[in-house]
């Protein structure tokens, strides 16, 4: 594998096309079964897109600014989780102390 | 600036992601590399201003298609990449 496309340019952590060291991992092409968890997820998303409350542009933006470990270390869907979270209470729909009050 | 199919066109060498929070569709490795203008795509709002919830003016989206050798060093004479790329991202060709 040449190396020499991981150009030595400032990209954010998220932007991976062609940077070889994810070039370099055979891509899982079995069926992924999504779980319970992932269902509720993507129903979330998809009841906030139709109140409008949140864009899927805001989802993907909260995405990208999760810090790079987490980044890589989250499920898919898991990822969307935090960005719902972090969108919501930044936009003020919920707060803090109700999510906190719910999850206890 | 509108461009139409055929133009040559070069990628803005600019990185947004290093002055702060931003949501940018224009990947890493054709910013600043030169390519052709294929067909207009349509006219969307800003997904970099929707993402923060700014007012979102409407920008043209483009295909343009780059040279793949000298952005991957692989692949054969002739081979391409396809990319969406909106309006602000580009700039004319010098000669």
């Amino acid at each position: 594998m040449d190396l020499s496309r991981d150009l030595d340019v400032p990209r954010a952590h998220h932007d991976l096309g062609g940077v070889s060291r994810y070039a370099c991992r055979p891509i899982d092409t079995g069926k992924h079964e999504l779980t319970a968890f992932d269902k509720q997820v993507d129903a979330i998303v998809s009841t906030l897109r139709a109140k409008g409350l949140m864009t899927v542009d805001e989802l993907r933006r909260g995405i990208e600014a999760l810090p790079e470990a987490e980044y890589h270390s989250l499920s898919y869907y898991e990822r969307w989780l935090r960005s719902i979270v972090a969108t919501l209470v930044r936009k003020g729909v919920i707060t803090l102390d109700e999510l906190q009050a719910v999850m206890k | 600036m509108i461009f139409g199919p055929g133009e040559p066109v070069r990628v803005v060498d600019d990185w947004p992601e290093t002055r702060g929070p931003a949501h940018i569709r224009t990947p890493h490795y054709v910013r600043g590399r030169s390519g052709r203008v294929v067909r207009v795509l349509g006219w969307f709002p800003n997904p970099s201003d929707i993402a923060f919830g700014r007012h979102a003016p409407i920008r043209t989206l483009y295909h343009v298609a780059f040279p793949q050798r000298p952005i991957w060093n692989e692949g054969r004479e002739g081979d391409e990449i396809l990319i969406e790329i909106f309006e602000h991202w580009l700039e004319p060709e010098a000669g």
